[in-house]
């Protein structure tokens, strides 16, 4: 009797101590297989089936292991939410075990992830880099952090701004060739849909907080910045949060979503698949008339796109945000990009800055902007004729010289997540722009501090 | 004489042997439950961050977060929406349909009593995120309920999951739990011997007196039990949440699992989050003192 009560806890200390050992499997797999090489992880946020940076990096290793036999490319993307990917990659960017070697990085983190100590400084390597000099100056200024160091190579940058349906406007009798002068006729544009074509969502835009950094920025900061207003002073270092803008932004989705009813129903507003949804499936099916969007999405009409469609500049146009009431310079527009960065933990920091080199250089660069739809960061590549020629390319560049750009302080990440819990407070009806926006002048006064704020 | 030393021997023996073989099991919950809990607590009185100039530089701020705690009219909002989850989806919904099953199934035929119970189990048996995904299809705008109550009338769909958040959640959670309850229910129910029911029937109580005065008394104990296992349970549902309306829209079912989880790895606070983790342990430890007092279980 004794003696298999002996036998059950000796066993069942055995189990728990097999079940403790099972963890210690390499994350990075394909180490084993090839032998003498080094492996490089290069993660990103990936995007699921129609990934478009999986398809030019699948098409980028081919190329670049026939050409270097001592390095292994691992292609890691980590799948999800805007949100779910910084937190992923910085958690994984803790230690030496986990860190990727080469990451992606929006502009907007790198700031906060440089502060951290996340990242390695590349100042040494990109001094001696010709061709760092072919490079836009104001991209270099969105990599380099507030200690005057370089943390990531510029890949692409963008616009945004009003992809509209050029069949639904014919239809309700607007011009082809629409430009909007400001929001009060966006509004009344859209009403001028409703009325004609009650099944389709007359203006869209991103508004729910799981949608993370794209409601912040696509969304509410097209409609803020419109407004003369800036959420951060840089050069007293302090923030904005008794804005009037604030609130008027606000109003604006408030109307649009509940007073008029002329935006797209909770279900789709508020799911994180609200993108796909609309752009890829509603646009093109003549389902809804307007949605403020990055320029990045021609590339779903494009050739190889999820919804393709020949002569997509007769089918879809995309005009500039309008400021508030047609301030100067009549249009709004935010821009952004992604970087490739070296975590500080990475171990094969010479191979990993390899890479991104060929990552960086004149094709690599034309055929990544390319496939993704963006902005080229590269002056030479700003001038191949393949570049040029894409449909709709002209006015997302043109409107890019008076482009804003997000506050460069290490805390943008947590004030954003204020402005996405605003935006859903207001456009699902829990809140009035005012409640909204004193919401997020409490938070963001947790987050900063009393003292720095306006 | 020698017999007794021979004896004392021996309980010293048993006593070294189950040390011996307790210490991996309590080695363990050192590593995997103490240590982390008590880093819980150092960590609340930090400024920890995921990402910024915190992350690198980590500092003491004393009762920073617990001052920040209190000025937080999101925090009460979610100590509010949490109780009402826990008393609507776990104390009354699971425990009284559990309850009301497990009676109603009392006594009747063995095929039937299997069908029902299996039936109830499954909810309880598929994985939670699971569970979650099936209500979000069943709801969503073009799910089985709104097709069934649009065949049925020319109504439009109605966004559950948007329109009534925290009812959703609460059905789905009652649909996932009921099982657990309904087991214990059940067996402590056909322990009941049938003599004392029918005593109480011959000295000429009703039926519900039945319930309240036999039934009800006898299953006391059980009734404590699941009620603190469903309420502990309950007061941490995260994924079942997360997965149907993230805590949304706007706020309205931003529970404080939710809420630790947004301050935590969304707003990348790992310090204010870990300091609301501690005050959903405060709240299950109410809870818990509540029930023993009220129900005097030893």
């Amino acid at each position: 009797m004794l003696k298999k009560k002996y036998l059950t806890a000796a066993l069942f200390s055995a189990l728990i101590l097999s079940a403790c050992g099972g963890g210690e499997a390499e994350s990075n797999q394909e180490a084993g297989s090839s032998e003498g090489k080094t492996p490089i992880e290069i993660t990103w946020r990936g995007t699921g089936e129609e990934d478009a940076v999986l398809k030019y990096l699948e098409n980028f290793e081919k190329d670049f292991e026939s050409e270097n036999s001592d390095i292994d490319l691992v292609l890691t993307p980590i799948p999800g939410g805007e949100g779910d990917y910084n937190t992923r990659l910085a958690l994984s960017m803790q230690s030496a075990n986990t860190a990727p070697d080469v990451i992606s990085e929006d502009t907007f983190i790198l700031h906060s992830d440089a502060a951290a100590n996340y990242l390695t400084n590349l100042d040494d390597y990109v001094g001696e880099w010709e061709e760092w000099d072919q490079f836009f100056e104001n991209v270099k200024e969105g990599v380099t952090a507030a200690d005057g160091s370089v943390y990531g190579i510029p890949t692409v940058t963008d616009t945004r701004g009003i992809w509209y349906n050029i069949e639904v406007f014919e239809e309700a009798g607007l011009p082809a060739d629409w430009q909007p002068q400001s929001w009060d006729e966006i509004l009344e544009t859209a009403q001028i849909i409703k009325d004609s074509q009650p099944d389709v969502i007359p203006f869209s835009m991103n508004v729910a907080a799981v949608n993370g950094e794209a409601t912040s920025m696509q969304g509410f900061q097209m409609l803020f910045y419109g407004t003369g207003d800036t959420l951060y002073d840089e050069e007293q270092q302090k923030w904005n949060v008794n804005s009037q803008g604030f609130v008027d932004a606000l109003t604006f989705i408030d109307e649009f979503m509940n007073q008029r009813e002329l935006g797209p129903s909770l279900s789709i507003a508020l799911n994180n698949n609200y993108t796909p949804t609309v752009i890829q499936d509603m646009l093109p099916n003549n389902q809804v008339a307007m949605v403020l969007d990055g320029n990045w999405q021609v590339r779903n009409f494009l050739e190889g796109g999820v919804a393709e469609m020949e002569n997509v500049e007769e089918r879809i146009g995309f005009a500039p945000m309008p400021t508030q009431n047609g301030e100067e310079p009549g249009y709004v527009t935010m821009a952004g990009g992604w970087a490739w960065s070296i975590p500080e933990n990475s171990q094969n920091k010479e191979e990993a800055w390899r890479v991104i080199q060929a990552m960086s250089d004149y094709e690599s660069q034309l055929q990544r902007v390319n496939s993704e739809g963006s902005l080229t960061v590269r002056k030479d590549v700003a001038e191949d004729s393949s570049y040029l020629e894409r449909p709709l390319i002209e006015t997302p560049t043109k409107i890019l010289e008076n482009a804003h750009f997000r506050p460069k302080s290490d805390l943008y990440p947590n004030v954003s997540i204020e402005i996405q819990r605003a935006v859903e407070a207001v456009s699902s009806g829990s809140m009035t722009p005012e409640e909204a926006a004193e919401q997020y002048r409490q938070g963001v006064i947790d987050i900063v501090g009393e003292e720095n704020t306006y | 004489m020698e017999a007794a030393r021979e004896s004392n021997k021996r309980i010293l023996s048993d006593n070294i042997k189950t040390a011996i073989f307790l210490t991996p099991a309590l080695i363990i919950l050192l590593i995997f439950f103490l240590i982390p809990m008590g880093l819980t607590i150092l960590f609340s009185f930090t400024n920890l961050a995921l990402t910024g100039a915190q992350a690198q530089q980590i500092e003491f701020v004393g009762f920073d977060n617990f001052v920040r705690m209190f000025n937080d009219n999101q925090l009460y909002d979610s100590i509010l929406k949490t109780l009402i989850f826990v008393v609507s989806s776990g104390v009354i919904g699971q425990i009284s349909l559990g309850f009301l099953i497990a009676f109603l199934m009392k006594g009747k035929n063995a095929i039937f009593r299997r069908f029902i119970g299996i039936c109830v189990i499954t909810a309880w048996v598929i994985p939670e995120i699971v569970a979650a995904f099936t209500w979000v299809a069943f709801l969503a705008d073009s799910g089985t309920l709104n097709v069934i109550a649009t065949s049925l009338g020319n109504i439009r769909p109605i966004a559950f999951l948007f329109q009534y958040p925290m009812i959703s959640v609460v059905v789905a959670n009652i649909w996932r739990g009921t099982a657990f309850c309904m087991l214990a229910f059940q067996t402590a129910l056909d322990d009941i011997s049938k003599e004392v029911e029918e005593a109480a029937y011959m000295d000429g109580a009703s039926r519900f007196q039945n319930i309240f005065y036999i039934t009800i008394p006898m299953v006391k104990g059980t009734i404590a039990t699941t009620l603190m296992l469903t309420t502990l349970s309950t007061l941490g549902v995260f994924t079942l949440i997360y997965t149907m309306t993230a805590g949304g829209p706007g706020n309205a079912t931003m529970t404080l699992p939710v809420y630790m989880y947004q301050q935590a790895f969304v707003s990348y606070q790992l310090g204010y989050g870990t300091a609301i983790s501690l005050v959903i342990l405060i709240l299950g430890a109410i809870f818990g003192f509540v029930y023993t007092k009220l129900l005097k279980v030893d």
